[in-house]
């Protein structure tokens, strides 16, 4: 097996995830769409490692998923916060930002 | 040891300054009344006393003293100076002025007696000012300083003018004045300029070595002087600037007889006579002063034999006059005019006192409610007489051999054209003068029945200090006090002195000294003239051989236009009216509706952009992200096409 096949499993995973984002009307589904594009990500460090011989995509790696731990807890925070004050997780409630 | 003029004309220059400073700034002493009017007589007299000895000082001696200060600095030399040059010209033409304004300042302490004391204050402090202005043009070394004084009497001019200012005509009569000259103005300041670019200096003494040793670029001179002579002429009101000079008698009358006749207006005639020399290099601009100084004495000596006011008789003479030494100027002999400008300014300065002591007793300017003072009033008429005889250029009269001089000028110029209106202007200066010294001062009265009337007429709510003159301020005619008749005296013996000298030995000043050959019928023939105009008054006014109103109707159509001012003043407001207000109008139109409404339009659609795009602007984060997405593909695409 090359590495193709990684390759385009893990950008359909990257589009998945970005369709997910872009689309999901819940905060928390943003979330996960997010996580499934760090993913994707980690995939092709993973599969380039491997291809390569090199370790340097795999330590990567760790890291992501070590930080993607700390980056879900932080978001999920906020958006528990974001309910409580607002009464609503959806993002296309929260329009502040409208010019 | 000799004291220096130079330092003489400084003293004389900087009394009256202090004067002015000092009544300008102190105000509670100003508004003394009196007391200030006291002050300013008394730097006024310094000032004469510095001139004469100045004068006396500079004696035979044609070498300038100079004074220079640097004003401002510039690579080398400094771009300007103030100070003082003092050589023959300057120092007589400083005893005239200084001399004028003293008597005019003495006589005022009569003529205004009835001013309230803060008025008398303002008007001292004004005369004082004007004094040093004056004075500083006279004794200007150099351009520039002569233009700041230039400006400096224009605006005391207006200033007193407008003295009586809740008068609307004396307030329209002001700024009529100020714009007027002002229009000139700008021409000199234009001629000044051009003529700094081209050498370099505004000095005097260094433009007319430049000029002697003709190193002086030659190119543009005619612009040149010609815009200096713009200046020259809305100052000494030619045609068609004279308009101001009629209408600035709403003015009070010692103030006529200063600024509007001795020595204001012949300013223009005086800077002519300094720059002589440049002038002398571009003969066409001197035909054109010729000319319209001759046009300017024909149009205002006609104007003045209609004229019913004595005071606007005596300020269209002053025009004529002023043509008369611009036209002197014109041939080519300024000497001529700058002596006729010194007699002038002499004799003239007595008529429009003797004037003022007429209307100040009759309390009207109209000559046809005068009538028989010579009785009443017998120094008034005698020194009155004195200065018309002057004019006329009678001998032994003091006008007599300068308007000579200036006829003889204009023969040896080879301008016969001028030469001849100038010969009829002495015909009929001689005929307008004793129109009004016939009916005023003799023949029957008019006076009793008009002199009550005018008190009664003079509106009670601004009668206060908007007496059209000082009302009479007794029911019975009398000579003027001692302090108007004082003045009227000096000047007539002055006017006689200079007469009986000129005519029994010669010119009075050294620099005068005959420079042409006059044809030896012209004397004869230029009196002969004047008697035939005195005797055309005498039978008119006087014996009523003939009939004032058939002679008016011999000259039917030029009475009829002489009335109308000959619509000068009629082309002006038209094309005020017409010509620049629609121009304006045009001007107007297109800044508001193209200048601004470019801007206009520009704004506004900045205005719509702005508000059609701040609907992509959702606030949506996913939107944003929606974009980024798209961005980040079309840049994907673009690497990959390009």
């Amino acid at each position: 097996m090359g590495l193709q096949p990684f390759l385009v499993l893990s950008s359909a995973l990257f589009c998945i995830g970005l369709f997910g984002v872009i689309t999901r009307r819940n905060t928390i589904g943003i979330l996960l769409g997010i996580e499934l594009m760090l993913n994707s990500v980690n995939i092709n460090l993973v599969a380039f490692s491997r291809f390569n011989g090199s370790v340097a995509g795999m330590v990567f790696t760790v890291f992501t998923i070590s930080i993607t731990v700390a980056e879900m807890a932080l978001g999920l925070a906020i958006v528990i916060l974001l309910f409580r004050v607002r009464r609503t997780a959806m993002a296309d409630h929260l329009d502040l930002l409208k010019g | 040891m000799r004291t220096d003029p130079g330092t003489l004309a400084l003293v004389s220059l900087l009394l009256p300054l202090a004067s002015f400073f000092v009544l300008a700034i102190v105000a509670p002493f100003r508004r003394l009344g009196r007391p200030a009017a006291y002050f300013s007589v008394l730097c006024a007299t310094g000032a004469f006393a510095a001139a004469v000895m100045a004068w006396l000082a500079q004696g035979e001696s044609t070498i300038p003293t100079l004074h220079l200060w640097e004003w401002l600095p510039g690579q080398g030399k400094s771009l300007a100076t103030v100070g003082v040059l003092v050589d023959p010209d300057s120092t007589v033409m400083l005893m005239l002025v200084t001399l004028v304004a003293l008597l005019v300042q003495v006589y005022s302490l009569g003529y205004l007696h009835e001013e309230p004391p803060k008025g008398l204050g303002r008007y001292y402090t004004y005369q004082s000012l004007f004094a040093f202005s004056m004075m500083g043009l006279v004794l200007s070394p150099n351009l520039l300083q002569l233009f700041m004084c230039w400006e400096l009497v224009g605006l005391c001019s207006y200033l007193l003018i407008g003295f009586w200012y809740p008068k609307p005509e004396a307030a329209r009569a002001a700024v009529k004045a100020f714009w007027t000259t002002k229009l000139g103005d700008v021409g000199f300041l234009i001629g000044i300029v051009l003529l700094w670019r081209s050498a370099g200096t505004f000095d005097l003494t260094e433009l007319h070595a430049m000029v002697q040793s003709s190193t002086l670029p030659l190119a543009g001179l005619s612009i040149i002087t010609f815009c200096i002579y713009l200046g020259a002429a809305g100052k000494s009101a030619q045609f068609p600037f004279h308009v101001w000079l009629p209408d600035a008698m709403e003015g009070p009358t010692p103030v006529s007889a200063l600024i509007h006749a001795a020595t204001m207006v012949t300013a223009g005639v005086y800077l002519l006579h300094r720059t002589s020399w440049l002038f002398a290099l571009t003969p066409d601009v001197l035909l054109i002063v010729a000319w319209v100084g001759a046009f300017t004495a024909l149009l205002a000596a006609v104007l003045a034999c209609v004229q019913d006011d004595i005071k606007r008789v005596l300020a269209y003479s002053t025009v004529s006059q002023l043509g008369y030494m611009m036209a002197a100027i014109g041939a080519g002999f300024s000497a001529a005019g700058f002596f006729h400008l010194l007699t002038h300014g002499l004799f003239k300065a007595l008529l429009f006192l003797g004037a003022g002591a007429v209307i100040h007793a009759v309390g009207t300017n109209d000559i046809s409610k005068m009538g028989g003072l010579a009785r009443k009033m017998p120094i008034t008429a005698i020194v009155f007489l004195i200065g018309t005889l002057s004019l006329a250029g009678i001998p032994f009269f003091g006008g007599y051999l300068s308007k000579e001089e200036i006829l003889g000028a204009m023969w040896a110029g080879g301008l016969p054209g001028p030469f001849a209106v100038l010969m009829l202007v002495a015909f009929l200066t001689a005929f307008y003068m004793f129109r009004v010294v016939f009916l005023a001062f003799y023949g029957p009265s008019h006076v009793a029945a008009s002199h009550g009337e005018l008190v009664m007429t003079t509106p009670p709510d601004e009668g206060k200090i908007v007496h059209d003159q000082p009302g009479p301020h007794s029911s019975h005619l009398h000579d003027p006090p001692a302090s108007m008749l004082l003045p009227l005296l000096t000047l007539a013996a002055l006017a006689m002195f200079v007469g009986i000298y000129s005519t029994l030995i010669g010119p009075l000043l050294p620099a005068e000294a005959a420079e042409h050959a006059a044809p030896g019928w012209l004397t004869p023939s230029a009196v002969g003239v004047a008697v035939v105009g005195i005797l055309l008054a005498w039978l008119t006014y006087q014996r009523r051989t003939i009939n004032p109103e058939s002679l008016a109707s011999a000259f039917g159509p030029i009475r009829t236009a002489a009335l109308a001012k000959f619509w000068v003043d009629d082309a002006f407001i038209f094309v005020y009216e017409r010509v620049l207000l629609t121009f304006a109008r045009v001007v107007g139109w297109t800044d508001r509706y193209i200048v601004d409404g470019v801007l206009n339009m520009v704004s506004a659609w900045t205005l719509t952009a702005g508000d059609d795009l701040r609907t992509i602007q959702t606030g949506k984060a996913q939107d944003y992200v929606y974009g980024v997405a798209v961005g980040v593909l079309a840049l994907i695409l673009w690497m990959k096409l390009s």
